[in-house]
């Protein structure tokens, strides 16, 4: 368990309500569940209240959710604190989350630390320009990829702590690095080629997709 | 070695078109159909013969649970549930599932619904997927687009589909805890009984499985029960995913049969040990939740689920995390025992205040600042810890322990021993935590 508290009066926004957009996702969110079972929605829709908050989940924002699925204020409240990934307090535009768990600890995610340490400051810390902020979290489930980091919502995996400073010199320039991956290496399949699924006839004659859509940097969530 | 034409996940590696004309090409949705007019009775049946344990570490016969399902509603519906909250630490494969191979999920989430009287099922993805989620929602598009799943579809068993998502809690992966979560509270375990099979998600009789375990129904069903049970060993059937990490020259993910000894899933698969096969100090074969193996038993260790249990660890998620010699084992369990104290849910006491309290025991000791005595002591707390609470995790979290201390006890003393010697050393108050 962790103790998680909301950010203190002076950071909290007086008022929240979703954008048209938002507001046309959260119809169809609350549809997806039977009727009076709309408080199912509410991860989807604190989610979607974070990203337009600016990464952080204000108390207004759970309140206006709460509102939203009809869910007494305290519920929401305790939503927002047991889920980790509701971020309580502001962070950085470019939100770095490093995987710490002993698969990648084993394959250095220590050293990853130091440099984020270095680049951005210690764990929580937003940096002056609102660029960066990175903490150390549990297992991200990208184990034979370790060790890796999640940056918003890509991955990035396979790394050094020289690549790691790259990608994070990059995002401070403006630049979209490419997820995915960081060596000469096709997602999951071993370094040097998969030892399996080689037989050509296992694609049934259709030709192998010439791009990898999951490897192309993707565009920002318009809303 | 399974023979590529074996191997249910045919684009594990996203080398082909994840779509549903590449998924078709690859043989899924092939004859859909006909799976379902041979009726519930057969699937469950043919699920049954197959001898499919579930992939999510438990290892319970899927066609069994599936036949816990009331056989006729009582008026309130059924429900199948996936679990894709994969947070297991070493674990990596359904992840590929979702994001390379979703239309055998999507599929298969038909077949079994379709097998339980269920018309509606929800996938619940863990918070941290976002990208699998994305692609898994685009299938679901894809589907309900050919009329392939939804109201009035090809298959003429209304079926509706949702893809829902978590926001980190590795507890939601228990599945009475997903389903408080799908229920839009906090992710803390039910009692058991009553079981989801009865009461569920909103009070229905529901069936929670695993995103492993339902896609790989669809190719068993078309393949036939046989094909599937005449790999691997009696009781331990079928092929699995590997997911290999830690210190190995080639870390990845592969589909095997069960059943494979571990040097050949490495030496083939993962490059061998990094370092030489010598250089092997131990290994957790299954997820961070089972006790670690020394290497003196891992020469011809067997990977399935009954030969590591015979060993006191475990299957579990087929996840192996191999450690070399260079691994400080103390410490890399104290992660482990970081990660449930991060995790636990709070619900109950043990495992709430007895996951910090391992940690911080283990943690000392690490450093060797702590007395001979507390090993002990540290291992009958973890025998208070497991058994007593209401799910699984008190269990997980104690079991690491156990195994080290059962198969490193050498290693703790040494750093105690050495510690103590040391001029400056600080005495230690017994677990003055």
């Amino acid at each position: 368990m962790s103790v998680r508290r909301l950010a203190p009066a002076e950071l909290q926004p007086k008022a929240f309500a979703f954008t048209a957009g938002n507001l046309a996702f959260a119809e169809k969110e609350l549809k997806k569940y039977p009727e009076g079972r709309q408080a199912s929605a509410v991860i989807s829709l604190m989610w979607r209240a974070q990203a337009q908050a600016g990464g952080w989940l204000p108390e207004a924002a759970i309140r206006y959710v709460a509102d939203l699925v009809g869910l007494p204020r305290i519920r929401a409240l305790e939503i927002a604190t047991f889920y980790t990934m509701f971020n309580l307090a502001p962070v950085g535009r470019h939100y770095v989350q490093v995987c710490g768990t002993t698969p990648c600890m084993l394959r250095g995610a220590e050293d990853l630390k130091e440099v984020c340490r270095n680049k951005i400051g210690e764990q929580g810390h937003v940096t002056a320009d609102g660029k960066f902020s990175w903490i150390e979290v549990e297992c991200l489930g990208a184990c034979v990829n370790a060790p890796m980091l999640q940056i918003n919502e890509d991955n990035y995996e396979d790394l050094t702590p020289q690549i790691l400073a790259r990608i994070l010199d990059d995002l401070a320039a403006g630049k979209t690095p490419a997820p995915g991956p960081q060596i000469d290496r096709q997602f999951s399949a071993p370094l040097g080629g998969p030892t399996t699924l080689t037989d050509p006839s296992l694609a049934g004659g259709a030709a192998p997709v010439s791009g990898l859509p999951a490897a192309a940097p993707t565009q920002p969530r318009a809303d | 070695m399974l023979a590529d034409r074996d191997r249910i996940f045919k684009n594990l590696y996203g080398i082909r078109d994840w779509g549903l004309e590449g998924a078709r090409a690859r043989g899924a949705w092939d004859g859909t159909k006909a799976i379902l007019d041979k009726g519930r009775d057969w699937i469950i049946n043919e699920m049954k013969a197959s001898g499919l344990r579930g992939r999510g570490g438990a290892g319970f016969p899927t066609g069994l649970k599936w036949s816990f399902m009331p056989k006729q509603t009582d008026g309130r519906p059924h429900y199948l549930v996936v679990n894709a909250d994969e947070s297991e630490p070493g674990t990596c494969k359904d992840r590929e599932i979702l994001r390379h191979d979703p239309h055998l999920l999507v599929e298969g989430c038909l077949i079994a619904s379709f097998a339980m009287g269920a018309h509606a099922a929800y996938i619940y993805v863990r918070g941290e997927f976002i990208r699998e989620r994305e692609r898994l929602q685009a299938a679901v598009d894809q589907a309900y687009e050919a009329k392939l799943i939804g109201p009035n579809n090809v298959h003429g068993f209304d079926f509706d589909l949702y893809v829902s998502h978590g926001a980190g809690a590795y507890i939601c992966g228990e599945e009475t805890a997903l389903l408080e979560s799908l229920e839009g509270k906090k992710g803390m375990p039910r009692l058991k009984p009553p079981f989801p099979a009865n009461v569920g998600l909103y009070g229905c009789p529901t069936t929670v499985n695993n995103v492993e375990s339902i896609a790989v129904a669809p190719d068993i069903l078309r393949r036939g029960a046989a094909w599937f049970s005449s790999i691997g060993r009696p009781n331990n059937t079928g092929t699995k995913l590997f997911c290999i990490s830690g210190h190995v020259n080639r870390p990845c993910n592969v589909e095997e049969e069960m059943g494979i000894t571990f040097r050949e899933l490495v030496e083939r698969h993962a490059g061998g040990i990094r370092g030489g096969w010598d250089n092997l100090l131990a290994i957790i074969p299954g997820g961070s939740s089972v006790p670690l193996l020394p290497a003196s038993q891992c020469d011809n260790l067997i990977m399935d689920f009954d030969a590591l249990r015979d060993l006191k660890s475990g299957l579990g998620t087929a996840a192996v995390i191999v450690m070399d010699k260079s691994t400080d084992l103390v410490r890399a369990i104290a992660r482990i025992s970081y990660f449930y104290k991060h995790e636990s849910c709070g619900q109950c006491t043990p495992c709430r205040e007895g996951t910090g309290w391992m940690w911080r025991v283990l943690t000392r000791m690490a450093d060797g600042r702590a007395s001979r005595r507390e090993i002990d002591l540290l291992l009958e707390v973890t025998t208070q810890v497991e058994g007593h609470t209401i799910c699984a995790l008190g269990d997980a979290a104690a079991w690491p322990i156990q195994g080290l201390i059962r198969h490193f006890r050498h290693e703790i003393e040494r750093r105690i021993d050495a510690y103590a010697a040391r001029p400056d050393a600080a005495p230690v108050s017994i677990a003055a935590e």
